[in-house]
């Protein structure tokens, strides 16, 4: 990039911005536009959940986490546990039931109980931001959807590079922020383009990177159970996944996990037989208490049958690398402030992807010329 | 190509308030994951400098 680019090489950038934008454009644009509400999904769920719930016995003993299993069998008959997870500003236990140990998403039920009577605490009906999560992360087709999602997203970040590419020429002559306005619409619009597009540059790879990372949870899950589980599950061969009434108790795991790392904090329990864990074993994962480790979390996992202690196991650097992408994908880890940005970034990209499709559209129809400039890179010739 | 003398400087020059930005924003991005209270008002300033851009080129720049 010493020289300045070659017509040939213009053209090969140019086309590269112009495909990978021309495909990706319509996806990204709808997840930009269902990633603004999700991003604040805390505070939009909050706002709407307007009984204010409160314990049956606000200073009465937490009943033990046994107990809330079998309170949450109770209410979903014929069903398995597969994950129990805990508030951390209210005493409920939330379990997530399914028909069988590796139901799909679909298929699985999620219901919070008071931790003090065992009762079943209603759940706020937010079904529209179900909708949009679920359309945001696979739109409903599952795992092919979600891994054409993040096909989109390498898409977008080669619509980027070639965008930092194509934005030096266009720029050779003007200084960084003009927009000229009082030409032709085109130009104004392809001015704000190139602007929106270089400010955000850093920002969009994050997201779009992150994203992709996301995308490629299930296989990453499953290669670390292949990978880093496999030599706790040599023993087993042929042992069916332990039913609720085989499973020993529930407490005697957690209390052991958290002996093995009294520096973490108990964040769920994945049940034997699901993506989380093995067929055999509870997995009991622990957080670290620093903002970067409160993101990484570790497994002890413990035999369900027996109740003995396996291992605590840290996860391997793909797992990590997922778990950070959460935060750095969602903006949710530094207060509204850093939310509010991410919004407005958010609709920064969608002008972006706005205004790119119509540099398009208005190329392949040239509206009549009322300011004579021939095309080239400095005046506005489209890529 | 064309005979620019200085072809390294100009695209220096280009790149120069952009890659301020892009600084800015991965400081941000970083900042807050690593930390709490001082390290979340560092995120908010580095994020908030590539919208402040915008703001300052609608602004002045428009011409």
């Amino acid at each position: 990039m010493r020289q300045p680019m070659s017509q040939r090489s213009l053209r090969l950038w140019s086309a590269i911005h112009k495909w990978t934008s021309l495909i990706c454009t319509a996806f990204i644009l709808m997840l930009c536009l269902t990633g603004l509400p999700l991003i604040f999904h805390d505070e939009i769920e909050a706002a709407f959940d307007t009984d204010h719930w409160q314990p049956a016995h606000p200073d009465g003993p937490m009943l033990s986490l046994d107990r809330m299993l079998r309170a949450a069998l109770d209410n979903r008959p014929g069903e398995v546990p597969l994950f129990m997870s805990f508030d951390t500003e209210r005493p409920v236990v939330n379990v997530t039931t399914g028909p069988t140990p590796d139901a799909p998403g679909g298929a699985m039920h999620f219901a919070s109980f008071d931790r003090t009577s065992g009762d079943l605490v209603p759940g706020h009906q937010d079904g529209v931001m179900e909708f949009l999560l679920q359309l945001h992360t696979d739109m409903f087709l599952g795992l092919p959807g979600m891994l054409f999602l993040g096909f989109m997203g390498v898409l977008l970040i080669a619509a980027i590079v070639s965008g930092v590419v194509l934005y030096a020429p266009f720029m050779r002559k003007l200084d960084f922020g003009t927009v000229r306005v009082k030409r032709s619409r085109r130009l104004k619009w392809l001015d704000y383009h190139n602007l929106l597009g270089i400010v955000t540059v850093a920002w969009l790879t994050v997201v779009g990177l992150t994203g992709v990372v996301n995308t490629l949870a299930t296989p990453i899950l499953d290669t670390w159970k292949n990978q880093s589980l496999a030599d706790l599950t040599a023993g087993y061969q042929g042992a069916a996944v332990p039913t609720p009434a085989e499973m020993a108790s529930l407490d005697a795991a957690v209390a052991q996990a958290e002996q093995a790392a009294p520096d973490q904090t108990l964040q769920f329990v994945a049940f034997p037989g699901g993506g989380w864990s093995t067929d055999f074993h509870y997995a009991v994962f622990l957080h670290g208490n620093t903002p970067l480790t409160s993101h990484i979390i570790t497994p002890a996992l413990v035999d369900a049958r027996t109740g003995q202690f396996a291992a605590l196991r840290e996860m391997p650097w793909y797992n990590k690398t997922l778990a950070l992408s959460g935060p750095l994908h969602f903006g949710d880890y530094g207060g509204l402030p850093l939310k509010i940005l991410w919004a407005v970034l958010d609709v920064i990209t969608i002008v972006v992807l706005i205004s790119g499709l119509y540099l398009w559209l208005a190329r392949r129809q040239p509206a009549p010329r009322t300011t004579a400039a021939p095309a080239s890179p400095q005046t506005g010739g489209a890529p | 190509m064309n005979s620019a003398p200085r072809p390294a400087r100009r695209l220096r020059h280009i790149f120069a308030v952009p890659l301020l930005i892009a600084l800015a924003s991965l400081i941000g991005l970083m900042a807050a994951l690593l930390g709490d209270g001082p390290m979340d008002w560092l995120s908010w300033l580095g994020l908030g400098l590539p919208v402040a851009a915008v703001a300052w080129a609608m602004g002045t720049r428009r011409r």
